[in-house]
């Protein structure tokens, strides 16, 4: 076995092969850019060996610079984690001639499953079912009639040199394919200056389903399941799960053997992943091969008991499996929800910053649910501009799919990230969709499901009752903290009552609050009553309760008379009033959000460094639209709604007084 | 008998109807509430005491004998915050316009004497028209008689402003003489001339919002210290203001339960400064980390944001904060934020508030626009205010802290108790660029050697360590712990005595 191992790589991948090496003895080295420096995994690691500036074309992927700090620490073998260099056959080769291991697969199994023509042709010698199709000229539409009967109807017609849909058709008979091949002929010439056509089978409901295989070098390879990735946002995996809720026994048997034969076919040893499109029928067709541990593989960890980074190293080092494909059993069910560092209320814009606060829930494993994130980033640390917007891989097990989720739906709530915009309210609110729910996912459930993009969630009216109780208690116990103060009159104090009313998302619940030693009871004026325990005290940005034995978590922010409730993808204020308070606060008048200036303008006397945008483009909220150095000190000034630049009057360099116009918005 | 009582229920009926159904709807109508619904929010519920309810104006001109009502537009009297007794007055705009009478004001005075004898704040709610026009000079007089009582009670007990109306004239005066002005976003404003006289007089056309409300006053002008959506949030906040604050001078700040760990160690911190020395960063995260369960009350938020001001609690003791703010102009000192800081500081050592300074200050702003308008004498009020300042000062500094500025942020020199710097601190005369093209003007050509004594000024100087050799920085602390070292430097002095010389009062820089 190796003495130590170099991880050329970043972030939790580099974060997560630490911690499997630690747990076997070796010892480990990272490597990190000049925006890395401060780093987690370079914290982490036992050694940790600078490779040069931040932009990865210039550190993590210059194959020079890894080999230098394998050489400067010694390291016997190099993980390379996923993107970056694993799956980049120089690098393997290089390691090779330079005598140093690498933990992936033979430079050959990289070099003949990278090219996507080449590796289906691969798959489909090895028996290995792909997506039927004509990769041939066809001459004319009743060539192309006769190619799609043989492939089978629905048919997808396409333009060689298409993109975007354009020159794209679905036949879904003799006459369709007539006429699709007609105009996308057309379409093409026109669009691309090139009118060459191809037709393959159309998947209907497709779903991304994907084998991970583990191979040694003596022989032996394995599959250990399946994982389900069709939760995704413009090919971007959200949310992944193992095993599929769609898969039978058989299906997935004959799917496993078919990624072995693939494997086999290629010389493949390591860890693994083919990837296959599976239709609404349980067809299946091969998309490709992922010559790496994939981002998702914890979720095929935490069924199969199998820690597939440990299984690397030990193939890496030539050792045999010590299991057999009998031994291999799924055990529950596992989910993954990738934590972006993008606004989901700012259409996905990714979003960079200092994670001010950042507080995952608690790692635990027992019988009944396992809580687990890998991680790269934590508290204080800065979420840089130059690498992945994702930041953790939240995952949960349990016996069952319904109980992994709700295990999930806690622990999201439970997530704390602050400073940064992030994508948590999105993954909550997926998995309270009754459609991802109940398993009827496609690859196309979040343009299906959310076509205007996320645009926050509505508790529905029993959870924003348990909402409401919560609050009432909570604020309760802060009204009594006040009239604790000191410098009371003596004999008329303040005395916290006992009747409120929670004003919630438009609605307004009359309760009373019983109170004793080991928590309150809520009733509710309409008659029923909610009884509320917990262990929280003001000022706690987190409050994990039980309503009624149930566990609600809910992130608590401030909020005149009351809250600013998180919990379940939800952000709302909550207010709680006496009566009294409530009768008048009910007078307010509702004001519209201020009509923010169409200009934006200089807020300081200072130096125009760059402008990020140009005119006639569409801008967030909160992008950043230019930099500004007053006193030597860079400020991004950022859009304060949506909108669209209609005229830039100002350039780099430009020396501005305050408030001088920067820019104009149409 | 019973006639008799029922009689004084039937004529307090009569006052509580106030202005009558129909002025209560249209001042519900312009979103606002009536003087005693604005009472009910501010006091707790049941604990106001009223006073001359049945008062009512004498005057006999204009006709002005028919109409008498009960309580003459302002209804006054205490009750309690939290338990905490406060002096309240709130005008009734539905009666007369809230217009200020001879009577009106009499009853003001009334509370704010009693406010001083039995040491608890006045909490004033403006909604008036202004004087009583058909009183003159009586009513004159009555303004005249508040603002002195305004005057004497400074320093004595808070006293709070909330505007929830018009406030114009010579009323804006008693609010700008008190320790806090709050307003009310689109229903408040306040000016000296309304938008009339300043077209009649200037040409210039421009709107009562425009001129006084609530954005001017807390952006422009610096007269207001916080707005807030609606009558309910403004009084709600008034409350939590009413919190941090001692109900006068001779009695100490208030001290609350609080369930923080002053022991709390928070290893973000020590990652808050960034890398490179020209990246701002946020000043708040710093407060908000070592405040009592992340609460902060702001004061003029929005207003000379390079520096800011407000209450947290250590320990559940109220203590006040002023800090330079990297985000805004680099935390630069200028006139605004010298003034806006400067009375600050004077209200807490006012109020035995204790000092919490932090400190990154790349030193005072230059330009003509500065020196025209006197930062000389501006600049000297926050100095000024920090050397007279006798309550607990710690202060910690986190980046920079150059020049004169230095000097001013509660440094060791003006008495400052215990001044803590970070690691990451450059405690100099200035920054080193600046420091060596002084010093080795004659080698300005040639670059690499002015990298180079650049280079050595950085090592020598851009640190604590030179301030710590001499004793002007107690100690060097971790940023992680500075929750930990600051509640303990303010338990440290907690029976902190520093007598001034006698004098009959100070002559600040105004």
């Amino acid at each position: 076995m190796f003495d130590k191992i170099l991880i050329a790589n970043r972030g939790e991948i580099a974060c997560r092969v630490i911690k499997t090496a630690r747990k076997m003895g070796i010892k480990t080295v990272a490597v990190y850019s000049d925006a890395d420096r401060h780093a987690l995994h370079v914290s982490m690691a036992d050694e940790a060996i600078h490779i040069g500036p931040p932009p990865a074309n210039q550190s993590y992927i210059v194959i020079d610079r890894i080999m230098e700090a394998i050489r400067q620490s010694g390291a016997q073998a190099v993980h390379p984690g996923y993107g970056f260099l694993s799956e980049n056959r120089l690098f393997a080769e290089a390691l090779e001639k330079a005598g140093v291991a690498f933990i992936g697969p033979p430079a050959s199994a990289i070099e003949a499953m990278g090219d996507k023509i080449t590796s289906k042709k691969l798959a489909a010698e090895a028996g290995v079912s792909t997506v039927p199709g004509y990769m041939g000229l066809i001459a004319d539409a009743d060539e192309a009639v006769k190619i799609s009967q043989q492939i089978g109807y629905p048919v997808m017609i396409k333009a060689s040199a298409g993109g975007g849909g354009k020159g794209m058709r679905i036949a879904w008979s003799d006459q369709e394919a007539r006429e699709g091949f007609q105009s996308s002929k057309n379409e093409a010439a026109n669009s691309f200056g090139d009118d060459r056509i191809f037709i393959e089978k159309f998947v209907t409901q497709p779903r991304h389903i994907e084998i991970q295989v583990l191979a040694d070098t003596h022989g032996t390879c394995l599959y250990l399941g399946e994982r389900e990735c069709s939760i995704q946002r413009r090919n971007q995996k959200v949310i992944e799960e193992a095993p599929s809720p769609f898969l039978d026994a058989a299906t997935r048997r004959a799917m496993g053997e078919q990624a072995c034969a693939l494997a086999r076919a290629v010389g493949y040893t390591s860890a693994g992943t083919v990837e296959f499109i599976v239709d609404g029928d349980r067809n299946f067709y091969f998309l490709e091969m992922n010559t790496r541990l994939q981002v998702e593989h914890p979720v095929t960890e935490l069924i199969t008991g199998i820690d597939l980074v440990e299984q690397m190293i030990r193939v890496a080092a030539g050792e045999k499996l010590s299991f057999g494909q009998t031994d291999v059993k799924l055990n529950g069910w596992a989910m993954e929800s990738r934590l972006y560092a993008e606004d989901p209320y700012r259409n996905f814009l990714p979003s960079i910053g200092r994670l001010t606060r950042y507080r995952p829930p608690a790692e635990s494993a027992h019988d009944a649910a396992v809580v687990r994130n890998d991680t790269g980033v934590y508290e204080g640390g800065e979420i840089s501009m130059y690498y992945d917007p994702m930041i953790a891989k939240l995952c949960t097990w349990a016996p069952t799919r319904d109980q992994a989720i709700e295990e999930m739906r806690t622990a999201l709530d439970a997530f704390e990230v602050e400073g940064i915009g992030h994508n948590l309210p999105f993954l909550s609110a997926v998995m309270d969709h009754p459609r991802f729910c109940s398993g009827n996912i496609t690859t196309a459930f979040i343009a299906e499901e959310y076509p205007d993009g996320f645009g926050g969630v509505s508790l529905p009216k029993e959870e924003l009752r348990r909402v409401a109780a919560a609050a009432a208690a909570m604020f309760r116990v802060a009204e009594i903290r006040r009239a604790r103060i000191s410098g009371t009159m003596d004999n008329h104090e303040r005395t916290v009552g006992t009747e409120w009313v929670v004003v919630v998302q438009g609605e307004r619940f009359r309760i009373a609050i019983d109170a004793d030693r080991q928590g309150s009871t809520i009733r509710f004026a309409e008659g029923d009553s909610h009884r509320v325990t917990s262990d929280w005290t003001p000022g706690q940005s987190l409050a994990r309760l039980e309503i009624d034995g149930e566990p609600l978590v809910l992130k608590v922010g401030k909020s005149p008379n009351g809250y600013r409730i998180r919990t379940r993808g939800a952000d709302i204020k909550v207010a709680v009033y006496t009566p009294r308070q409530a009768e008048l606060a009910a007078l307010m008048p509702e004001k519209l959000p201020p009509d923010t200036s169409k200009f934006l303008l200089c807020p300081m006397p200072g130096l125009i460094v760059t402008i990020d945008v140009e005119e006639g483009q569409e801008v967030q909220e909160g992008q950043a639209l230019c930099v500004v150095e007053a006193m030597k000190m860079q400020n991004i000034l950022r859009a304060e709604k949506k909108g669209i630049v209609a005229s830039i009057k100002a350039g780099p360099g430009d020396s501005l007084a305050v408030d001088e116009v920067i820019m104009e918005f149409e | 008998m019973k006639d008799i009582l029922n009689e004084l229920e039937r004529r307090r009926d009569i006052a509580r109807q106030g202005g009558g159904e129909k002025r209560v709807a249209g001042q519900h109508h312009k979103g606002k509430l009536t003087a005693r619904e604005r009472i009910d929010l501010l006091l707790d519920e049941g604990s106001f005491e009223e006073f001359d309810m049945f008062m009512a104006h004498r005057c006999t001109d204009f006709g002005m004998e028919e109409n008498r009502p009960y309580g003459d537009g302002v209804i006054t009297g205490w009750g309690t915050v939290n338990g905490r007794q406060v002096y309240v007055f709130s005008q009734d705009f539905t009666v007369l316009g809230g217009s200020v009478s001879a009577t009106h004001a009499q009853k003001i005075c009334k509370i704010m004497d009693m406010a001083m004898q039995n040491g608890a704040p006045v909490i004033g709610i403006n909604d008036s028209g202004g004087a009583r026009i058909q009183e003159g000079v009586d009513s004159l007089a009555g303004y005249g008689e508040v603002f002195q009582r305004n005057i004497e009670a400074s320093g004595v007990v808070p006293q709070i402003s909330v505007i929830m109306g018009p406030c114009a004239g010579g009323a804006v005066y008693s609010p700008a003489m008190t320790d806090f002005i709050f307003m009310v976003r689109d229903s408040s404003y306040m000016f000296v001339t309304g938008p009339d006289v300043v077209k009649t007089v200037t040409n210039e056309v421009v709107t009562a919002e425009e001129l006084g409300g609530a954005s001017t006053h807390t952006k422009k002008s610096s007269v207001a210290d916080g707005a807030f959506e609606n009558d309910v949030e403004a009084l709600y906040e008034v409350r939590r203001l009413v919190d941090f604050l001692p109900l006068n001078n001779r009695q100490a700040p208030p001290v609350r339960p609080f369930f923080d760990d002053p022991e709390r160690v928070d290893a973000s911190l020590d990652t808050l400064i960034p890398d490179n020395p020209n990246q701002p960063y946020d000043m708040k995260e710093l407060i908000l980390k070592v405040a009592d369960e992340g609460d902060f009350y702001e004061i003029q938020e929005e207003f000379a944001k390079n520096i800011i001001t407000g209450f947290i609690r250590l320990e559940g003791r109220s203590v006040g904060v002023v800090a330079n703010q990297p985000m805004v102009l680099a935390g630069v000192l200028d006139i605004d934020s010298a003034r806006k800081a400067a009375r600050f500081v004077r209200f807490c050592d006012c109020f035995d508030i204790p000092i919490l300074t932090f400190v990154d200050v790349p030193g005072f702003l230059p330009g003509t626009k500065q020196e025209y308008d006197g930062v000389i004498k501006h600049g000297a009020k926050l100095l000024f205010a920090y050397g007279e300042a006798t309550v607990p000062k710690v202060t910690v500094i986190t980046r920079k802290a150059y020049g004169g500025a230095y000097v001013v942020m509660s440094s060791k020199h003006l008495r400052g108790d215990i001044n803590y710097a970070w690691p990451t601190s450059e405690i100099a005369v200035m920054g080193a660029k600046g420091a060596t093209e002084i010093l080795y003007r004659s080698e300005l050509g040639d670059a690499d050697k002015i990298a180079r004594r650049t280079k050595d000024y950085e090592d020598r100087f851009a640190n604590p360590f030179v301030a710590a050799e001499r004793g002007f920085i107690d100690e060097v602390i971790q940023p992680r712990s500075t929750r930990r070292r600051v509640c303990r430097a303010f338990a440290a002095l907690r029976n902190k005595k520093r007598p001034m010389p006698w004098k009959k009062h100070d002559n600040i820089p105004l």
